[in-house]
């Protein structure tokens, strides 16, 4: 129907003169947009199927091609802008429910943008990292205050389970079968070689990655996909997956045309077959359900293992998180509203949660009124997107921050939201072997290597500059944070003052 | 109070000078020395704060927690008093001695209890009976507006004011007191009038601190602490310090060596250095007790009951010499606040970052 006709958002310019027609673009597009036409020994482009994900643009030899926003545009109208217009030509056309990828992409404030840093000037001194010391070496898990000693006075240490990271910073949550093989082999090695952890989602742990037990997290999720002894033992600790950023509340859906080889293998699902993770675990149906899957991960690990409890940024976060910190929990992941995931529905992706900051600095400040933040340790996420945002979350009061989104931009991900249609043409979110060949591990893994390295040197040229030479003395140490723009409730929610004051 | 703002409205980084002197035999001696020892370093304060620490001094009541209190008002005198005498049994009480001297203005009421909690008050509460003693001071420093107790420990007592260190010794007519120990600082805010119970030293029961420093972890501290029932009602490193060294070694039951393993910690540099248990049990300290680690400068000394400890950020940002001559040890910012008083020394050395310097009691030292 010429009613459900929309113009493509974004066109692909070809410049003709610089066009050698190598054909390159046409064999990189996953989403077939361009064709060769032989007659004219031209290269023409179907603007509809681009994504805009730049495969082509940044492949093409001859930098002929650019991607642009359409200047087609509604009859400007403040109210129902071109978001809201096609959305409903989609869905009176097809009666369903929107799906999209990635994080919340709308207009809501950043705080991490409204927050500013310190640093010292003359009544103390700034401390160079390249002269001395910085340490950002964080241990996750529950601490106690008991002390224990041997007959001679000597103090004996009380082993806890933790975790010990080299930095603040983990990769996320992201499953294999939403995400390649290639992928998920980068972020094992690079966890491995940083000294970090990387989390297997809940799609289960590859055999192939094993291996790298020992810097993995695996998660439990209502599906409960791929959980079995041996995946539990190889890991060094163990996330019940209660919610995620971009779809609190809801369940997954892996369709079936991605359940296939290994895929079907490690997540123990048939070839073919929907993986449907519930909306709920349905043994968790309320705060004492959870205290029972805590503990029963532990025994069938024989406490060995931390217990990380992740949960979506919701409104009641702060109750939500003081129930877990009592529930047996080592650790606590809260995942923001800008939360990424492979596939999500609009409209609870862009509606649902709140901003992590806000959720981290009530959290934190809870747990401490009841005394019980030492119980604890709290990871956050959704969104972390440099090292300032990792710094400023742990000046709020996080022990550590998971990156999804951030990890897979280091990996060539260009941010164009469809992992959804599994044509992802950088190898990430895919399962199509042709694409996922794209990615080259051996060159994936070094560059998540050096985003983080980076990134730590920044946090201690941060830490150096504000005279802190370890990163616990940041920790939720609020002084160093000024709002710029906020109102009085937004510094109260967290807990910092103005700019000025 | 006027409407200047005053510590616990506003943060307030400051500058200083320190020095300690202890005599290991427990010989007492007068607290003319010290005075002498930080006037030297005069140049260290500005006129902002000065304040003393004397350890012994009250050997007659040396079994009752000697209160040193100001009061703005006669009101807050009346109301504090009333509060002392439902939950204390008051064997003593006087205005503290001082002699007028010109550079020291705007004093408040000083006045000194000798206390004891009243038994049935005490087996109410449930509590020991030095928490019972934190939780009434905590209480009248928040709850009674214009009473404000900067001393609160068992033959031991804190002395300060608004002025220079010497003048502040001056007006509390310090060289009539014998002790131990004594300690004291000149203090060297930068943006303040300064306010009588800003200075230093921070006292809570018998421990005592002096510090010359800004600690850059200070809020990461003060959050942490908050939660063990502590209230930081002035904002300054020294008192945050303070509650933690009482926590740590009081509360928790660390050794004072422990506690500069957690306070000014090792780097994981050196830890990895060391054999295995030593390496262990600092992994642990640093692991459980992360949120006491101290970053930053700072030079303190710590008093408590029968000893006096030294210790250093732990990159030694700011200067502390320490030296020795026959039983007495003296600490201090410069070498020359300690020549002063004791020219012809043993010896004198300038302390690691980190490294506590713990100087206690000899073991047949005078009863004191």
């Amino acid at each position: 129907m010429a009613i459900e006709f929309m113009y493509p958002e974004y066109e692909v310019l070809r410049d003709p003169d610089r066009c050698i027609r190598c054909r390159v673009c046409e064999r990189q597009c996953a989403n077939e947009v361009h064709t060769y036409l032989p007659e004219k020994d031209r290269m023409i482009s179907d603007d509809l199927k681009c994504v805009n994900c730049h495969r082509c643009a940044t492949l093409c030899p001859t930098r002929a091609i650019k991607i642009v926003k359409s200047p087609h545009t509604f009859k400007e109208n403040a109210n129902w802008g071109q978001k809201e217009i096609t959305e409903i030509y989609k869905q009176a056309s097809s009666g369903g429910v929107l799906l999209s990828s990635m994080g919340n992409p709308e207009k809501y404030p950043v705080y991490f943008d409204k927050m500013l840093l310190n640093a010292s000037q003359v009544t103390n001194p700034s401390i160079d990292p390249l002269r001395e010391p910085m340490e950002t070496r964080v241990f996750l898990g529950g601490k106690t205050h008991e002390i224990k000693r041997d007959e001679n006075g000597r103090l004996i240490p009380i082993k806890r389970v933790k975790l010990e990271l080299s930095m603040p910073v983990m990769f996320s949550a992201m499953s294999y079968g939403s995400i390649s093989y290639n992928a998920h082999e980068s972020l094992a090695r690079a966890a491995r070689e940083l000294g970090i952890f990387y989390n297997t989602g809940e799609g289960g742990l590859h055999e192939d990655f094993y291996q790298y037990g020992s810097n993995t997290i695996v998660q439990v999720a209502s599906g409960r996909f791929g959980v079995h002894k041996k995946y539990l033992d190889t890991a060094a600790a163990i996330e019940i997956k209660i919610g995620q950023g971009a779809k609190p509340g809801i369940g997954g859906h892996l369709p079936g045309e991605k359940i296939v080889g290994d895929v079907s293998r490690t997540r123990m699902v048939p070839e073919g077959a929907d993986a449907i993770s519930p909306a709920p675990h349905h043994d968790i149906y309320s705060i004492e359900d959870l205290r029972q899957l805590v503990y029963s991960l532990k025994e069938a690990t024989n406490y060995t293992k931390p217990v990380f409890v992740k949960i979506a940024a919701v409104h009641n976060i702060a109750a939500i998180a003081s129930g877990i910190a009592r529930s047996g929990a080592d650790v606590i992941a809260i995942d923001g509203f800008r939360g990424g995931t492979g596939a999500a529905p609009t409209r609870i992706r862009d509606n649902v949660g709140i901003p992590i900051e806000l959720a981290l600095a009530s959290v934190d400040t809870r747990l401490r009124e009841e005394g019980i933040r030492d119980r604890v340790s709290l990871v956050v996420a959704g969104s972390i997107r440099s090292s300032a945002d990792v710094f400023k979350a742990v000046a709020l009061g996080a022990d550590a921050c998971y990156i999804g989104t951030a990890a897979l931009l280091a990996l060539g991900c260009h941010l164009c939201r469809t992992c959804q249609t599994g044509r992802c043409n950088w190898g990430i979110a895919t399962q199509r072997p042709d694409l996922v060949k794209r990615l080259n591990p051996d060159l994936g893994y070094q560059r998540l290597v050096n985003l983080l390295t980076a990134w730590n040197h920044e946090i201690k040229e941060l830490m150096g500059g504000m005279g802190i030479n370890s990163i616990e003395s940041l920790k939720g140490n609020r002084l160093m944070l000024r709002g710029v723009g906020l109102t009085q409730k937004e510094l109260d929610i967290l807990g910092i003052k103005h700019a000025g004051e | 109070m006027n409407d200047t703002v005053i510590e616990g409205q506003v943060r307030i980084p400051s500058g200083c000078a320190i020095s300690g002197i202890f005599s290991r035999s427990g010989k007492r001696f007068s607290g003319e020395s010290i005075i002498r020892s930080i006037e030297v370093m005069h140049d260290r304060s500005n006129g902002l704060g000065g304040g003393f620490a004397g350890y012994g001094i009250y050997p007659e009541y040396k079994d009752y927690y000697a209160f040193h209190i100001f009061y703005d008002t006669l009101k807050a005198k009346r109301d504090c008093e009333e509060f002392l005498e439902r939950h204390f049994d008051i064997i003593n009480l006087s205005k503290i001695p001082t002699t007028k001297v010109k550079e020291i203005t705007n004093e408040p009421l000083i006045w000194r209890y000798f206390v004891l909690p009243l038994p049935t008050k005490l087996s109410e509460s449930q509590l020991t009976e030095e928490e019972f003693v934190v939780k009434s001071v905590f209480r009248i420093n928040t709850d009674i507006e214009g009473a404000y107790i900067f001393s609160s420990g068992k033959n031991m007592g804190v002395f300060k004011a608004v002025g220079f260190p010497e003048d502040v010794g001056r007006f509390y007519r310090l060289d009539e007191y014998e002790g131990y120990c004594f300690t004291a600082h000149g203090r060297y805010p930068t943006n303040t009038p300064g306010w009588w119970g800003g200075a230093h030293p921070f006292a809570l029961l018998d421990y005592s601190i002096v510090h010359n420093g800004e600690i850059s972890s200070y809020d990461a501290n003060r959050r942490a602490i908050e939660m063990y029932g502590y209230k930081c009602t002035l904002q300054t490193d020294t008192e945050v310090i303070t509650y933690i060294f009482d926590y740590l070694h009081r509360k928790v039951g660390l050794t004072l060596g422990e506690i500069a393993s957690v306070v000014a910690a090792p780097f994981w540099q050196t830890i990895g250095q060391m054999d295995a248990p030593e390496r262990e049990r600092h992994e642990y300290l640093r692991n459980m007790f992360a949120s006491q680690l101290i970053t930053g400068p700072f030079s303190i000394l710590v008093g408590f009951s029968g000893g006096l400890m030294a210790l250093n950020d732990r990159l030694k940002l700011r200067s502390m010499v320490v030296g020795q001559k026959d039983d007495m040890v003296y600490m201090a910012s410069e070498e020359s606040a300690i020549r002063i008083i004791e020219p012809d020394l043993d010896w004198i050395r300038s302390p690691r970052g980190g490294e506590a310097v713990i100087v206690t009691l000899d073991k047949n030292a005078s009863e004191v």
